[in-house]
């Protein structure tokens, strides 16, 4: 069965997404909301496992107005920006969410 | 393996979330619902031995832990990275009968969950 | 003798008030009489808080009485027949401990 991640901390300051990346599968999604979107930068700590997760196929999406509302301009590329309708249907796609915060 | 997996990340005393996820395991336990708890990250204090809640007048998380399973919780399991990272290991724990978990056994953990609860 | 504090449903607020006494008076008004057996889970139930922080659930009062007075007495039958109308919720209340969570 497959899960939505949640992360709503920055990883500059929290390992969050870091555990968040440790235990995701494969037919996993993330969603970076909140002051999680500070891990989609292109200096994010995470930017490598993100990469990784993104090559062993686990979706990773940015909540795209959070991102605008703290002027993240420079994502990374693997990091898709979605709405608040894209993390209803992430939600609806996947068994069980998980929030990491 | 359990339908719902309670994750408890947080540490026990410096907010009410470890305390919140101790009773929802236990009020789902009371419903007889098959629930395992995972402690992991800051949450593995939570286990940590020589605790002495009474000093800040507080009810002790490792005891309560520590009750799980004579009410009926048989599945307490701690994420193994998350002890070494903080020099711990099985014999810093007050429970001994919780179950180690690497990153793969806890991905298949959580995998396998009908319904996770975040705390 | 004046019985100490307690809270709406009856349970003692602050558990150093306890004495066997107080258990005695708590129990009369609930019309129950203690005898041997009685005090025997009684302490096993005071020994129960101390181990765990926790008032017992019914559940966990029977599989505890079970573990250490063995299955004739771990049984909700016998519980139930000392302490009704439910056991777990009583006789927390006559050891002076809070009420349980969870237990209905």
């Amino acid at each position: 069965m497959s899960t939505l991640h949640t992360v709503n901390k920055s990883p500059f300051s929290n390992n969050s997404l870091e555990s968040c990346l440790q235990l995701c599968s494969e037919q996993d999604c993330i969603l970076l909301i909140e002051d999680g979107a500070y891990g989609a930068v292109a200096h994010s700590p995470c930017a490598g496992s993100l990469q990784q997760a993104s090559a062993r196929g686990i979706g990773i999406y940015v909540l795209q107005s959070d991102a605008q509302a703290r002027g993240l301009q420079d994502l990374l590329d693997n990091i898709e920006p979605t709405d608040y309708q894209g993390f209803v249907q992430l939600s609806c796609q996947h068994q069980c969410i998980q929030s990491w915060y | 393996m359990s339908a719902i997996v309670c994750i408890s990340r947080h540490s026990p005393y410096g907010s009410s979330l470890a305390r919140d996820a101790l009773d929802a395991v236990l009020a789902a336990a009371a419903f007889e619902q098959d629930i395992a708890l995972l402690l992991m990250d800051e949450g593995v204090w939570q286990a940590y031995r020589h605790q002495q809640a009474s000093a800040i007048e507080q009810k002790e998380l490792g005891k309560n832990l520590s009750a799980l399973a004579v009410f009926g919780v048989e599945k307490v399991y701690v994420h193994e990275r998350s002890l070494t990272r903080r020099g711990l290991d099985r014999d810093s724990l007050s429970l001994n009968n919780v179950q180690l978990l690497n990153d793969e056994a806890t991905r298949a953990l959580l995998a396998q969950a009908r319904q996770v609860l975040s705390f | 003798m004046t019985l100490p504090s307690v809270d709406k449903d009856g349970y003692l607020l602050n558990l150093n008030d306890w004495s066997p006494e107080v258990a005695k008076s708590l129990a009369q008004a609930e019309n129950i009489e203690l005898t041997e057996d009685h005090w025997e889970i009684i302490t096993l139930v005071k020994a129960f808080y101390q181990e765990f922080d926790l008032s017992p659930t019914s559940r966990a009062l029977v599989r505890y009485v079970n573990q250490h007075l063995g299955p004739e007495k771990g049984r909700s039958i016998y519980l139930q027949t000392l302490f009704p109308p439910q056991p777990a919720l009583m006789v927390s209340k006559l050891a002076g401990l809070p009420r349980p969570a969870n237990c209905f």
